[in-house]
């Protein structure tokens, strides 16, 4: 294995070039790490060391909106009051991800780049409308964290393509809703997840775990958007196999995961409990 | 009393047979079939490495017989024609680099010609699924009392029921390891187990060696929960082949995803009671049936079968009773010992049962089990008759009182009728567990201990019983400064090395502090003796006479040595299972208060309250930590540890997808003891460890039930579960 260790962003941009893009970015290391005795394959590879840059260690606001460096930890935002008061589901979900261990090791852009569906960071990202920010040599490039997945694990990013930052939009929610359904409280592998938001953006309806990628479920917001009557979680059904296609594995089952999520979703946005 | 062996641990100081380092040491691997039955035909060693630097092992460098010794002979140390199970040990290697022997591993193949294996323990096998006898039946028990037939013909309710629970993984923080050695002619083992001379009797066997050939050194074991009691004779074995080939120490090391693959777990059970009563809840007749999945090979299955039918009529009294075990061969990786030992699978059935047979006739769950309670001069289905003294009903009592069951019940039923989607409940069991070996096994054992009075004054105590988290060498410490008014640090615990200690039995079944305990008093006793003391005759005087003894006797021993004597009127039939089956029993009552969200069809517990009566509480932090850990993986057992299989083995064989509680999945904890002492055991105890395997998983699920007016009768209740009984419960209505 061959490690490398870029003084700043710029460098690590040229390491990664002069790779040919075959460096892989290594991070917290909370995703490539897991398991290595067994993972051979990886063992001859060389990892571009991320975790000493300060650029991308940082948390900054603009006018518009905060961004969260490519390096930034969950542990870093779970520690910053304005960050957790602005965007609450950061905090929430960020809790939820593994345990203290890896909330101090882990990274957003780590739990972006990595594109497992099941990753709990993403959805509440994009349900904030979260941009990607990407660098590389050749310049600069912007995708919205929606547009991002291709497929299971395909993604927009160029493997000469660093994330520089992940930047969201600042704006006033009235709901913000985050759901983690794993099969234990804590260190725990999301069965199925969402985030919700409302905001004068409109309704943004997330889900983790219910198809090949982290995804938006357009059916659902739009039932939202036009307020049409909801009166069990059953009435969900239709819009939930349009949107979504949760599939039988090794943690839970399609059916499972289909009716908790619309219980869940029922009892979070359409119910008139309190 | 301090903890003895606590410091070390905490500090990360306490050396590990991983953390052993040894010059010129080889690392060994194991090379498994993936096939669940069949013929091997050839093994076939990959391109890409050069196999003339390896060690390799097979069947053929057996010295002696190719059989691990447990009660029967069928399980090979290496397979050799055949395969039974996925996982089976096949090929050994060993290599000084530990990371290209991991990938030499992957490019051994072993190619088997498949043969038809049977998986489903429930089904009878076709004639080409035979594997032993003609039925594949390990072993049949049968307890028999009364007249049950006419008692169900005759009965106003029949209450039938099907209980079936999973398999689990011990999951010890430390994975399987042995390291071996050869020095001046003696193999030398050392390394993670329960039984120090379980493992030398299976390498003299094996190895064709006699006692003095072979040594065997416990290293400190990082849990065990049974799955270290007959597990690490096959790995000693494993490793002691490897060095004798190599010339060079050899050391095994399971990584966690193979230990938890390739070892035993516990036996998956199916439970079908017929229980006779009359309106008012009063048991007539227990009609009872338990089939345990035994896997590939023998193993301890018999043993546990035995403990699970003697404990399936639970602490109750009824006249007539039919109890019929049996334990079935299937090609899965063979099940072992594991806490509890049968007993949970079936109390969990006979617990569950009494609740839905409270139900079925609109009783309160309390009293049916307080009409039925075992009351001194009754007798158990084995017909032996219980004269304890011990209040068992004061245990019910005390359970219902600090839970606040009444309570909890009225508060939780506000809650369930206004809450929308979350329904709370509480359920109890009440139980026994029989304390030490079954029947006549002690005196089998022939358990031996030595006291050794020490020159400089300490005595040191010398078992081949084994620490491994429970605290027993701190038990046994206080058992000799109590007895022979010594300080702590005069205390020596004595490794257990086959070389030094005698053998005193294995460390299992909750023996070590009730039976070991009392065998170390006697042994003390036999010290004062050896040096003209009488019993009353403590501290410094003892201490002054072992220098004065020494000074007399230079160079020379002082053992104060004790044997096993059996109890007076204990009898045991074990053609006819009548009789004494535990010298005693321990009494216990569980109470479990349960969350259950209807939205994610998942069960919390929100609170816990095991009460039990202990015969004599040597040390309190420690019987607390031994309840509240067992309540833990009983949590497990019940909610969460959902093991999948494929072709026999572990398919979630991670810690990602094989569901352990996390503290944060666990509720307050809240233990109480009562005292009955037990005048065979040290001090007054009765055995304790499996007492927090067997209480939860009725008691959560009983709760579950009360919330949801379900009926779930599988354990892991897992939401998905869950959802299809509720599911079923609304079809119902
Ligand atoms: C015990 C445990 C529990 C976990 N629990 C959860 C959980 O509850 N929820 C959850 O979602 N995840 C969980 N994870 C997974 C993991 O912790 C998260 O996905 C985490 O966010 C990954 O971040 P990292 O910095 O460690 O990523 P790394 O492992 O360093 O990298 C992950 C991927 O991202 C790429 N990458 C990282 N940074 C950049 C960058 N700046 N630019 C381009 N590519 C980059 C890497 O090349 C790699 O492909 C868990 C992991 C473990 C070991």
């Amino acid at each position: 294995m061959t490690m490398l260790f870029p003084s700043d962003l710029e460098e690590a941009c040229e390491m990664l070039a002069a790779s040919d893009g075959k460096a892989v970015p290594l991070a917290g290391g909370t995703d490539l790490l897991v398991h290595w005795p067994q993972r051979f394959e990886d063992h001859g590879r060389t990892f571009l060391d991320l975790s000493q840059l300060a650029e991308l260690r940082a948390i900054r606001w603009s006018d518009s909106a905060l961004i969260l460096g490519g390096g930034v930890t969950y542990w870093q935002t779970l520690g910053d009051r304005a960050v957790c008061d602005a965007f609450p589901l950061l905090e929430k979900a960020g809790r939820q991800v593994g345990a203290v261990q890896i909330q101090a090791r882990g990274t957003w852009a780590g739990n972006i780049v990595n594109a497992s569906p099941a990753a709990d960071g993403v959805p509440v990202l994009m349900a904030y409308d979260a941009v990607v920010e990407l660098v590389s040599t050749q310049g600069e490039e912007e995708i919205p964290l929606s547009e991002f997945y291709l497929g299971y694990k395909q993604m927009r990013r160029r493997p000469n393509q660093l994330v520089r930052a992940v930047r969201l939009p600042r704006r006033r929610h009235d709901v913000e809703v985050f759901e983690k359904i794993g099969p234990r409280r804590a260190q725990a592998i999301t069965k199925l997840g969402f985030a919700a938001t409302h905001s004068a953006a409109g309704w943004r309806v997330v889900a983790n775990s219910m198809a090949p990628t982290v995804c938006r479920c357009r059916t659902l917001e739009g039932m939202l958007e036009h307020g049409s009557p909801i009166r069990r979680p059953e009435d969900l059904m239709p819009a939930i196999r349009q949107d979504v296609s949760p599939i039988d594995d090794i943690r839970s089952t399609a059916q499972y995961r289909q009716k908790v999520f619309s219980r869940t979703l029922f009892h979070a946005l359409f119910s008139d409990e309190k | 009393m301090k903890r003895r062996e606590g410091l070390a641990k905490l500090m990360g100081r306490e050396a590990y047979v991983d953390d052993l380092t040894v010059a010129d040491c080889l690392w060994g691997a194991t090379v498994r079939s993936s096939c669940a039955r069949g013929r091997i035909r050839e093994v076939r060693f990959g391109e890409g490495f050069d196999w003339g630097e390896f060690v390799v092992v097979d069947h053929r460098d057996l010295p002696g017989e190719n059989v691990i010794a447990l009660i029967e002979t069928d399980q090979p140390v290496l397979a050799a024609e055949a395969v039974r199970h996925v996982h089976e040990a096949v090929v050994l290697l060993a290599h000084a680099d530990r990371d290209l022997l991991r990938r030499a591993v992957e490019a051994v193949e072993v190619v088997v010609e498949e043969e038809p294996p049977i998986f489903d323990f429930r089904q009878p096998p076709e004639p080409a699924q035979i594997q032993h006898g003609n039925d594949n039946v390990f072993k049949e028990l049968k307890i028999e009392k009364g007249d049950v037939d006419k008692a169900l013909a005759k009965a106003p309710v029949v209450v039938e029921g099907v209980f079936t629970t999973g398999a689990q993984e011990h999951v010890y923080l430390e994975t399987q390891g042995m390291l071996a050695w050869v020095e001046d002619g003696v193999v030398t083992v050392k390394g993670s187990m329960q039984c120090p001379y379980y493992v030398q009797k299976a390498l003299k066997l094996a190895l064709g060696r006699e006692d003095h050939e072979v040594r065997v050194v416990q290293a400190p074991t990082g849990g065990g929960f049974g799955g270290k009691e007959e597990f690490p004779s096959g790995i000693a074995l494993h490793a002691a082949l490897l060095a004798l080939k190599a010339g060079k120490p050899v050391k095994l090391i399971y990584e966690r995803g193979e230990d938890m693959v390739a070892t035993t777990k516990r036996h998956p059970s199916w439970i079908r009671h017929r229980t006779a009563v009359d309106t008012k809840g009063r048991l007539l007749a227990q009609d009872i049936e338990v089939v345990l999945d035994a896997g590939a090979y023998a193993t301890l299955s018999s043993v546990v079968l035995s403990r699970a039918v003697i404990h399936a009529a639970g602490p109750y009294h009824c006249e007539n009773v039919r109890i019929r075990g049996r334990a079935v061969l299937t090609n899965a990786v063979p099940f072992g010992a594991f806490r509890g030992f049968g007993a949970p699978q079936s109390l969990f059935a006979c617990e569950r049962q009494m609740d839905r047979i409270a139900s079925e006739l609109t009783l309160d769950p309390v009293r049916i089990r307080r009409r039925n309670l075992i009351r001194d001069g009754e007798e158990t289905a084995t017909g032996q008759v219980i004269t304890d003294g011990t209040d068992r009903l004061k245990v019910l009592d005390r359970a219902l009182e600090l839970s606040s069951f009444q309570h909890k019940r009225r508060a939780y039923l506000d809650f369930n009728d206004t809450h929308p989607y979350l329904r709370r409940g509480v359920g109890l069991a009440t139980f026994l567990h029989g304390a030490g070996f079954t029947g006549s096994g002690e005196v089998y054992l022939a358990s031996e201990v030595h006291v050794a009075g020490l020159a400089d004054g300490k005595v040191e105590v010398r078992t081949a019983n084994t620490e491994m988290g429970q605290g027993t060498q701190t038990v046994f410490t206080q058992l000799v400064t109590d007895r022979l008014g010594l300080k702590a640090e005069d205390v020596v615990i004595a490794e257990p090395d086959t070389a030094r200690v005698p053998d005193s039995g294995p460390t299992v079944a909750s023996r070590t502090t009730m039976v070991v305990g009392g065998l170390i008093e006697k042994a003390c006793d036999d010290l004062r003796r050896r040096l003209g003391l009488g019993n009353e005759e403590r501290g410094e005087v003892l201490t002054a006479a072992l220098a004065l003894w020494h000074r007399q006797h230079p160079g020379e021993e002082l053992l104060g040595t004790a044997h096993y004597e059996p109890p007076d009127g204990i009898h045991w039939d074990d053609a006819n299972y009548r009789g004494e089956a535990y010298g005693a029993f321990a009494w216990a009552t569980y109470v479990a208060a349960v969350e259950v969200d209807l939205r994610t069809y998942t069960a919390r517990v929100l609170d816990f309250v095991a009460v039990q009566e202990i015969g004599k509480v040597l040390h309190e932090v420690l019987a607390r930590g031994q309840i509240q850990g067992g309540v833990v993986q009983g949590i497990g057992w019940a909610l969460l540890e959902d093991f999948r299989f494929k072709d026999g083995a572990m398919a979630n064989g991670q810690l990602t997808n094989y569901i352990i509680p996390t503290s944060d999945d666990v509720p307050p904890i809240r233990v109480a003891f009562l005292e009955n002492p037990y005048a065979h055991g040290a001090q007054g105890a009765k055995g304790i460890g499996e007492l927090p395997m067997d209480g939860p998983a009725p008691a959560i699920v009983n709760a579950v039930a009360a919330a949801t007016g379900a009926d779930p009768c599988t354990i892991p209740l897992t939401p998905e579960r869950m959802m299809s009984v509720l599911e079923a419960r609304e079809v119902a209505r």
